[in-house]
Parts: C-alpha cells; structure tokens; sequence
C-alpha cells in the first residue's frame, strides 16, 4: 500500500506551485476578467517552456513521457491559482481525444506541437440549454464536413483546432471529427459566460472540413472515455481551487474582529469551515483515487472519476459560496477576490457536464461493478 | 503510487488469511452478522473465545510490546489482521474500548508490575475494561465531571455517578477519571485511577436506548475505596491523563456500522417506485451517488493512513473526519432506505421487510453514534481549533474555582 505520491510528483507539485506564484498570482485572472484579453499569454508561456502541456505525452511523440500522476499534481496547482489559460481545452480534453482515438498518423501531426504548446486545441459538445443526448445531436459530419453549431465551446475563439462530436451521415450515430478552427466555413464569437476569465465561443460550422477521429459510430463512447480521464484532471483543478478557498476564509475568520473577538472564534463560523475541510478531505481522497485510476487504466476508472468529478463539484461550491459569507459583505464587492474563485467554481463544474450527469454516470458504473 | 502489499506484507496477510479461513466462518451476504444473531450474554462467550484463540495464535493486539501480550510488531501487521478479519463473521466490540482506550493508557501511566498484571488478561480476552468518563451534567464539557475522589490515608473514596459506560455490567476493571479538588479550576482539580468494578459501592444500571436495545449503562459510586497505588497520573493530572485516553479514542471511534450507500443501491433493485425499479429513479439514483461518495472518500482515507502507518509516520489530520462523515450518513441512508420500502419501512422485523430491517436497525442506533466519543459539533469545533488552527471560543469557566461555576441547577 503507497496511497501517496512519490517525492518527485510532490516536487513537481512544488516547482508548479512556486512559479504559479509567481507568474500568476490573483492580479492576472482580475486582469484577465476586467480586460479584454481571452486568457493571460505570458502564464501559459511560463506553463510551455516548464513544458507541462506536454507532460503526460509519450516522448515518441514529442511529449515528456511522464505519467497521468505527474498531469494531476499540475492541475491541482493550476486550479489553486485559477490560471487563465486554456490548458484544460487543449490537454485534458484535445490531447486525450487524439491520444485515445488518433491514428498515428493524427497523434503524429497534432501531438507534437500541442506538445510544445505551439497549438491549442478543444472539445465541442454542448449545443445550447440542456444535457444533450446522442439522439439529439443537430450537428453533424458528412463528406468530410461538418455543419451546425456548438456552443459553449471553451476556448473556442483562441483554439488551432478542435475535436466536435457530431452525428455521422455515414454511420449510426455520432463520431468524432478533427476540425481547423481557422480554416473557412468556421465563425467564431466570443460569448459571455459567469467566469470571463476563461474563455468561451459559439462555433458555427458551414462546410467546414474535418477528418474523423476513431471509428466512425463510435463518437458518443469516446466522448464518454475522453470524458471519464479529463473528469479526473477537472476534479484535482476543483480541488486546487476549493484548498485557496478554505485557505482563504480561514485567514480571514482569523483575522476579522466582530464583537470584540475574531469571528472564526464564533461556532457558527467554525463549524462552517470544518465542513469545508471535511468536503475538502472526501474530495481529496477520491481525486487522488482517481488519479490512481487514470495513470494505471484501472478497471475502477468510471467508477472512480465520477466519484472523484461529484466529490470536487461538491466541494468546490460549497467552499466558494461560503468563502464569499464568511467575508460578509466585502466578499461581494468587485474588489474582493472571492467571486474569482464562486465564478471558477461553477464553470469548471458545467464545463463536462453538471454533477447531475456525474451522478448518474457513478451510479451506472457501481451498478455494473455490483451486478445484480 | 499503487494499492499492492509490499512483499512482506503479502506474505504476513497470506498468513493471516490461511489462519483464519481454518479457524472461522466466512461472512455471506444473505446472512445476518453473528453480532446481530444473538444477544450480549452469549456474544461476550463467545467473543471471549475468540479473543483467546487469537491471542494463542500470535494475531491478538499485535503491535503491543511483547511483555504485555503483543508481538511487539508494526502497527500495519494489526491494520492488515483487522482487514482480513472483517470478512469474518466474528463477534467484536467487546474488547474494543479496552483495548483500544484504557489499555493504552495503562501503559503510559500503570507502574511496571501494574502493567504486566493488567494487558496481557486483557489482551488475552480475560478481563473485560470498560471507561467512565461522561457523567449526567458532563458530556461534551467532559471537564465539567463532579464524581468526588477524597483522599482518606492510602486510599481515595469515591462518590458520584457515571453515565454512557459501554459494558460496564460485564467489565472485571475501569478507568475512571474523578474530581479531586472542587476548589481549583476546573482542569486542574482532575485525578485518574483505574479501579476494580466488583469493589464494594460500585452500582451498574442498565440504560435503555431508544432502539430498545441497552448497549450503555449508569454507574454509582458510594463511598468506593480506590488504593492511591491505582492512581494513573499525579494528583491534579487527570485532565491529561485523559487526554491519552481521548486521543486513542480518536483512532479506534471511526467508522459507522451499515447500511451503507451498496446497501442503498441493493435495496433500490428490489423496490419499486411508480411501477419502476427504484433504481431508475433519477433522485434516488443521485442520493446513492452522494453518499457513495462519501464512503468511497473515508475508505480511500484509510487507505493514505494505512500508508503513513506502513512507514512509521502518524496518519495525517484527514482521518479524524471519519465519525462526523459516517455517523450522520448512516442516519441519512437509513431514513431514505426506509422510504424507498414506503408504506412497509415501519416494520422492524427482518423476516417481514427486505434488506434484514438493516435500515430500521440503523435509523435507531444512528442518534446514538452521532453523539457518542465526541458530537458532530465538538468534533468540528476540533477540526477547527486544531486542524485549521481557528481561536478557541471565550471560556468563561476557565480559570474560576470550579465549585463557583454556575451549573444551571
């Protein structure tokens, strides 16, 4: 039994946090929400030349080689300091798609340079209000083109290239189709969204060309799979972001006076940051489970990705909105950081879908884990 | 990062599995846990015998020294002989507060010649301990106790009385923490003994809990001579002394007993809702979901203190949530269990209802556990001062004489 990480994970861990701090303390993310840049350039410089975009790629094709354990440590850190960059977009969900799906031809054309950072990619599911189902898809891939719209699609307004799950002419059901962003019969526009830090686009498609990307009919499955390992690296980026949160309002129940007394002396005010600690800790558990689980392909990965991405969606939204109480009144101003952290929170909890869809999914799997 | 014993390990659990598929009965699912088959007199017996056979084989309390019964090996040699044994139908509980609370603070504070008298019968299943801590006007304020030890020459006479006193009506010994001094503030007027419970003016009363059931008892003491030697700990340390106790009880309070989120999920096969198996339900699916969650967490928890045990360390702050997460979820699952066999999920006896009446049983033990070895609310008052570092709240009792405290009574 090693349920830990080893010293060199805990040191890359250090290394991520150590320049994180000191390239992206909360004035970029606040820069990034109140300018008009779609994400902060020089942090996801600072993260390309550290090469951690590439971190969990095989050398073979241009990557460090390392493992998924080596990925989560990273993502932790970046979720801790809401780094504005669309490293999710183009690594968990781009690189992992190519990685599970791609022929070597594909792996070999796009893997080395999301590698190095010289191009961004992203996933388009969602196509407007509602949890969308394979039957219900519009979008669709034929001839080699890909027409319909996707929307919200992370990153959609700065990413090279993205991978659009849509209802194959030439299959029954849904494949995967790579897609150049930049190339025509693609419209881009930047949307609004609660986090601005993070970027997001309506992507219209009309003609646009494409390639599939696995099989073709067996889009959905992929996306599931795609979706189970990304579930892992989004819920250690929660975890990173609820850990600043329970940080946060600790220092300052510790900090305010309110009659005659510190408030975190007040029970009320205790007994709600235990309750952050303690979601905190279940969430932990279950992410550093399924990091277990994503870095050795284990049988549990459903299992334990869905319960690492609930256990974090919980956590997560509890410490946000009850870091902005804690602070009373001064945590819902603009100039308090708290709604950086409540913005994140939310966004990274729909991004893959809610806890609802995540819900269902852990059920599914512990039903077949515990087969009648 | 792996889930794999390391080749030592491998070979002492090969062991431990070997011993106890020759030497006890597999639990199977479709029957109910010898705990629950019969009653306490017989459950003792037999546990006793158990405890014995254990001990004769080398698997009892193993990482206690040698000279007190042990084998004097690694803590994870006990962690792995206890996982193996859970899939055992054993009978526990017995022994657990003695061996897990008094007798090492026995071993902290007994004399030598007390310690090899008194570990090794209980280590042996001999002598059954039992704690007295909690009295009627001090639960959670544990400091606040009032049962009076005055000295009389070599020995100490007790008066008071005890309350929540788990198998005090079968215990051969106890430890007992007593107020010495009245006059000093509160903390300070504390003195500890352990103490025979056959002495003469020791009185046990059964209490009856709300599951019917009579797990704890009342104990008087009138005018109960304590030999001074039977002191653990100076005159005045006893809040100390039982800070030893209260830390063990820490690690060996943690887990809830089921149902539990699988329970759940079996239960919502068999039942069926608006002409559906329950477990298409969408919310009940999602309440599994949750609760599933916060077990799979406290496992998973085990699992990192199991590997800071493996290596010598202590296990880190994140295993002293696992009472205030399981004790409300057992209430929780229960309650919902219940509801999911609607009109039927009143009744309690297990051949009239599915899953065994387990979420009946439960319904009514959980209150109990959410109080027991620390509340929810004490509990998270300790994660907050000592895990998150948060002040203490303003004590108004601190530093008064402890006979001027008001008492509401």
């Amino acid at each position: 039994m090693n349920f830990d990480f080893s010293d060199a994970q805990k040191a890359l861990k250090k290394q991520t946090r150590d320049l994180l701090r000191q390239v992206c303390d909360l004035t970029v993310p606040r820069r990034v929400l109140e300018g008009e840049e779609p994400y902060a350039d020089e942090v996801w410089k600072a993260l390309v030349d550290m090469e951690s975009p590439g971190i969990a790629i095989p050398e073979q094709y241009g990557g460090l080689g390392f493992g998924y354990l080596e990925l989560c440590v990273v993502a932790e850190e970046l979720g801790r300091s809401l780094a504005p960059t669309p490293f999710s977009s183009s690594v968990y969900l781009a690189t992992e798609a190519i990685l599970l799906a791609g022929t070597d031809e594909q792996k070999q054309q796009y893997l080395p340079k999301l590698a190095k950072g010289e191009i961004v990619g992203t996933f388009a599911l969602s196509e407007g209000s509602g949890a969308l189902s394979e039957e219900k898809l519009a979008c669709a891939f034929a001839d080699g083109a890909l027409r319909g719209a996707k929307t919200p699609v992370p990153d959609g307004d700065v990413a090279d290239f993205a991978v659009v799950v849509a209802r194959d002419g030439d299959a029954d059901g849904a494949s995967l189709a790579l897609v150049d962003l930049t190339a025509d019969g693609v419209e881009r526009t930047t949307v609004a969204t609660l986090d601005p830090t993070r970027s997001h686009a309506r992507v219209a498609f009309d003609g646009a060309a494409a390639q599939r990307l696995g099989a073709a009919g067996e889009g959905w499955k992929l996306k599931d799979r795609v979706f189970d390992r990304a579930a892992v690296l989004f819920a250690m980026e929660q975890l990173g972001g609820s850990d600043a949160c329970l940080a946060m309002a600790t220092d300052y129940a510790k900090g305010r006076y309110a009659f005659g007394r510190p408030i975190g002396s007040f029970q009320a005010i205790k007994h709600k940051l235990a309750d952050m600690y303690i979601k905190n800790e279940l969430a932990r558990a279950n992410d550093y489970y399924g990091a277990w689980a994503l870095s050795t392909d284990a049988d549990e990965l459903a299992l334990a990705a869905a319960a690492a991405r609930v256990a974090s969606t919980e956590a997560y939204h509890y410490a946000a909105k009850e870091n902005i109480q804690t602070h009373g009144g001064i945590g819902f101003t603009w100039e308090s950081d708290c709604h950086l952290f409540y913005r994140r929170s939310k966004l990274l909890s729909l991004n893959l879908g809610s806890a609802r869809v995540w819900k269902d999914r852990l059920v599914t799997a512990l039903e077949a884990q515990h087969a009648a | 990062m792996d889930f794999n014993d390391t080749p030592e390990q491998a070979a002492f659990r090969a062991e431990v599995r070997t011993w106890l598929a020759a030497n006890a009965e597999a639990k199977t699912g479709s029957k109910r846990s010898l705990n629950r088959r019969i009653d306490s007199d017989r459950g003792l017996e037999m546990a006793k015998q158990w405890q014995q056979k254990k001990a004769d084989a080398g698997y009892a309390c193993m990482h206690f020294p040698k000279e007190y019964g042990g084998q004097g090996a690694p803590i994870i040699h006990t962690v792995i002989y206890e996982q193996e044994e859970a899939k055992y139908d054993v009978p526990t509980g017995f022994f657990s507060i003695g061996l897990g609370m008094c007798a090492p603070t026995m071993m902290a504070y007994a004399s030598e010649e007390q310690k090899q008298r008194h570990v090794p019968p209980m280590v042996r299943g001999e002598e059954v301990w039992c704690q007295l801590f909690s009295e009627p006007g001090a639960g959670s304020d544990l400091a606040g106790l009032r049962t009076r030890a005055e000295r009389d020459g070599d020995e100490w006479v007790v008066n008071g009385q005890k309350v929540w006193t788990s198998g005090a009506h079968y215990s051969d010994y106890g430890i007992l923490v007593t107020r010495h001094d009245p006059t000093l503030p509160k903390h300070k007027g504390l003195t500890y003994f352990f103490l025979d419970m056959r002495s003469p003016g020791v009185e046990v009363r059964p209490i009856k809990q709300i599951s019917g059931a009579s797990d704890f008892n009342e104990v008087y003491f009138t005018n109960v001579r304590i030999p001074d030697s039977q002191r653990l700990g100076e005159v005045g340390a006893g809040w100390q002394v039982s800070l030893t106790t209260l830390m063990n009880e820490r690690l060996a309070v943690g887990g809830a007993p089921p149902p539990d989120a699988a329970d759940l999920l079996a239960l919502a096969r068999g039942v069926e809702l608006e002409g559906r198996p329950a477990l298409e339900d969408p919310a009940t699916r999602a309440r599994i979901a949750e609760w599933y969650v916060e077990a799979a967490g406290l496992t998973h928890i085990r699992s990192r203190s199991m590997t800071a045990l493996a290596r010598g360390e202590t296990p880190g702050p994140e295993s002293s949530i696992a009472k205030v997460v399981s004790a409300p979820k057992l209430q929780e699952v229960s309650s919902y269990g219940a509801d999911l066999l609607d009109m039927a999920g009143i009744l309690t006896d297990p051949q009239q209802t599915l899953s065994d009446a387990l979420f009946q049983s439960g319904y009514l033990y959980a209150p109990g556990l959410r109080i027991a070895g620390g509340t929810d609310e004490i509990l998270r008052n300790i994660i907050a001062e000592r895990v998150l570092g948060l002040p203490g709240d303003i004590r108004v009792d601190r530093d008064k004489p402890f006979n001027e405290i008001p008492s509401g009574s």
